[in-house]
């Protein structure tokens, strides 16, 4: 079970798209699994061929569980060759069985022992049944409030926790699906989410909760904003859509996402995981981009390698995305390795955004409505479409110094568009 | 006293002659023998009428020496017979203890498995008759922490009548504690009622909310208790040990892995006792399932007082074992 966020601690599976036998490419989709947040489409890290199935459809298992093996033509290469040139997702097993490796971990929260609580915090007192039914329904005991003997948390307590955002039971495994197997079902068609709407938005609301908390509580945030002058990048946009059909218009934000890109080229502080306190730069450029669901909550799937990419893949990509997320399908990769994310409430009518990093990243950027306002320049006053970009970034990695220099750069960018 | 056809109207008692009578009966090799089992028909009447119907060869009345009697039953046992012994308390067999843990528990090993030896001791055990703290006891939990022999807790009228024969028939000694406060109860039992396995525990009473697990003389007690709660909406379930070793710990633990909550009734004393091996056994077995700690309402820790209000304060009883459950089940 990969880790698909670093609020994600365990996920169901709902449909298996391969079966024993069947041969796999590396970033093949083999399965669909439910998180708190979204169905999600699991990739495989592994070229070869699916040996065994050890985790059933309707199974809830933490992250880190083994899903499959995959028979793969890795193993042979990672025992013929020195451990050096083995890939580190590869278990070079006695046996040639390839454990399938949840995918690199940078969103993986380092998690205390098992049963251990954190030093210093008293001991949960639970009865093992509540304990038990607490990680079958996933309910966070820590907010359950025990009657049972000197405050202790018993079955009637998890289930009252469980049944409280929703009155439908959460476990209940959805129906097994039968894939068409020669053809691949549209995504749209084949999603069964194991998880009630209800439940599901509550899941989502301690969630983000979790990780938002933890990213108060740990990231030492600094901000900053800066107006930007759009009337270039605006002008720019204008003429080049009059250029298009109407599906292939390009929408502002694809600029504000190339422009981050390609800033972050000079600022690699900004673009990475802080995990253990410590900053491993990202050599890939995946932006975040959070999108808010029609039923509430949001989400913020990644669009990869958006400084290689050219502003119609962005665009294509981004519409993909929120295609998909709408849709409540999102792929393990992008849900779960974003290096920056993006933020942009324009939409909505505010000017600025004090935004929250997603830990473990390590800067956030900001966008609030384009506003057509006075603006001088050189001694004269004109009307300007003008953005406020913000910048939330983690002083751990980088300082107000090079955070400044950063949105000073996007802003230098935004004023050539056409070299976007 | 035939009710109808299919049931008869009988005591605890007389269930116990009846399952005597049968087995002197229907196997030669049976015969009776303790203290006062003859002409004076029993302590406690079992055996009364059976020396006119069988004669002295086969209820025979011994001297009052626990160790040479039943060191006899053992040797009458290992020579091919299949001897009955009355001790009369449970506190007397201490006298035996030798034999019984030393001897009959032990020859089939010793032996190489060359002698076994198929004894049956019958013995009275627990309180409540103002006997006294050396007629009082229940010690039969001792007995079931030694490897070799049976122990058998009848608490119905059915298995003290049919225990007997299925204790005969087994190849090595087994001990039947019959509760002294049990021989006068009566109910209806079918006519044709017979031998009955002897390795299971009982259901008595199905329940969902918590697992009453007794045996013995305090299975009334818990079943009066279930009754009680029945009533304010609590369901209990009762269940009946039936034999205290081999424990029938598959029944124990699937009980409380559907009920969650458990309450031993022991009238033994609760340290090192039968109940201490119960609640170790669901705590191996069954962990994940508890939603309280297990409870057990056993004696005072005290020699069984003579002066009825003491003896009845020291013994576990209905409204205690109700009040602890109330406690329990209101809790969670």
């Amino acid at each position: 079970m990969p880790s698909l966020g670093a609020d994600m601690e365990a996920g169901t599976v709902v449909e298996w798209l391969v079966k024993p036998g069947d041969p796999i490419k590396r970033g093949d989709i083999i399965a669909i699994v439910d998180t708190e947040k979204a169905t999600i489409e699991v990739e495989a890290w592994e070229t070869g061929t699916l040996e065994q199935v050890l985790v059933p459809v309707g199974e809830k298992v933490p992250v880190g569980t083994v899903l499959a093996l995959i028979q793969g033509a890795a193993a042979e290469a990672a025992q013929a060759r020195p451990p050096a040139q083995a890939r580190p997702e590869v278990v070079p097993a006695p046996k040639p069985p390839v454990v399938t490796a949840p995918p690199p971990p940078p969103l993986l929260a380092p998690k205390p022992p098992r049963g251990r609580p954190p030093a210093g915090a008293p001991r949960l007192r639970i009865s093992p049944l509540a304990k038990r039914i607490a990680q079958e329904l996933a309910v966070d005991v820590s907010k359950v409030q025990g009657t049972g003997p000197d405050g202790a948390i018993t079955r009637a307590d998890v289930e009252r926790a469980a049944k409280a955002p929703a009155p439908k039971a959460p476990t209940a495994p959805p129906q097994a699906v039968a894939p068409a197997a020669a053809e691949a079902p549209k995504p749209a068609e084949r999603v069964r989410p194991a998880i009630a709407p209800q439940e599901r938005q509550a899941m989502m609301r301690r969630a983000i909760a979790a990780a938002m908390a933890r990213s108060k509580r740990e990231i030492p945030h600094y901000y900053l904003a800066a107006h930007i002058d759009m009337s270039r990048a605006m002008g720019w946009l204008q003429s080049e859509n009059l250029k298009r059909p109407v599906a292939n218009r390009l929408l502002y934000s694809v600029l504000l996402l190339k422009a981050v890109a390609l800033a972050i080229r000079e600022f690699p502080e900004m673009n990475g995981f802080c995990t253990d306190g410590v900053f491993r730069p990202s050599d890939a450029v995946h932006i975040g981009v959070a999108i808010s669901l029609r039923e509430g909550g949001l989400i913020a799937p990644a669009i990869h390698d958006v400084n290689r990419k050219s502003l119609e893949e962005v665009m294509d990509s981004l519409r993909a995305l929120v295609k998909r997320v709408r849709a409540g399908v999102l792929r393990s990769s992008e849900i779960a390795d974003a290096t920056i994310t993006i933020t942009s409430l324009g939409e909505e009518g505010v000017e600025t955004v004090f935004g929250i990093i997603y830990p473990p990243q390590v800067a956030l950027v900001g966008f609030g409505k384009i506003i057509e306002q006075p603006w001088a320049m050189n001694g004269m006053v004109g009307a300007r479409p003008v953005i406020k970009a913000t910048l939330s970034a983690d002083h751990r990695a980088s300082d107000g110094h090079r955070g400044a220099l950063f949105l000073a750069k996007i802003d230098r960018l935004l004023q050539t568009p056409e070299k976007l | 006293m035939t009710t109808d056809d299919k049931t008869v109207r009988m005591t605890y008692r007389e269930a116990m002659r009846q399952a005597l009578r049968d087995a002197l009966s229907r196997d030669p090799r049976v015969f009776l023998m303790g203290e006062d089992v003859g002409r004076y028909g029993g302590c406690f009447a079992v055996s009364k009428d059976l020396l006119a119907e069988f004669g002295p060869e086969r209820i025979r009345d011994t001297p009052l020496s626990e160790s040479a009697f039943v060191g006899a039953g053992i040797g009458a046992a290992l020579n091919g017979m299949r001897p009955i012994v009355e001790i009369m308390t449970v506190n007397f067999s201490l006298l035996a203890l030798d034999q019984i843990v030393n001897n009959a528990a032990t020859i089939l090993y010793m032996s190489g498995g060359q002698f076994n030896v198929p004894l049956v001791i019958r013995l009275t055990t627990g309180a409540g008759r103002q006997l006294a703290a050396q007629h009082s006891h229940s010690l039969e939990g001792w007995y079931a922490h030694i490897p070799g022999i049976k122990i058998l807790a009848p608490a119905t009228l059915e298995d003290a009548r049919g225990m007997l024969w299925t204790a005969l028939e087994d190849p090595d000694p087994v001990l039947i504690f019959e509760h002294g406060g049990l021989y006068n109860m009566e109910g209806e039992l079918a006519a044709d009622t017979g031998a009955v396995e002897i390795d299971k525990a009982a259901i008595r009473r199905p329940g969902s909310d918590i697992s009453l697990i007794t045996y013995g003389g305090t299975l009334g007690k818990a079943m009066q208790a279930a009754d009680e709660l029945s009533q304010a909406g609590i369901d209990a379930e009762v269940v009946d040990l039936r034999t205290l070793r081999p424990l029938d710990t598959p029944t124990i633990l699937d009980s409380v892995s559907r009920t969650h909550r458990a309450v031993i009734i022991d009238e033994g004393w609760r340290s090192g006792s039968i109940s201490a091996e119960i609640s170790a056994r669901i705590m191996e077995g069954a962990f994940y399932e508890l939603d309280l700690p297990v409870e057990r309402v056993c004696s005072a820790e005290v020699p069984m007082p003579y002066a009825k209000h003491l003896e009845d304060a020291a013994l576990p009883q209905s409204p205690l074992i109700a009040e602890t459950v109330r406690r329990m089940v209101g809790a969670s």
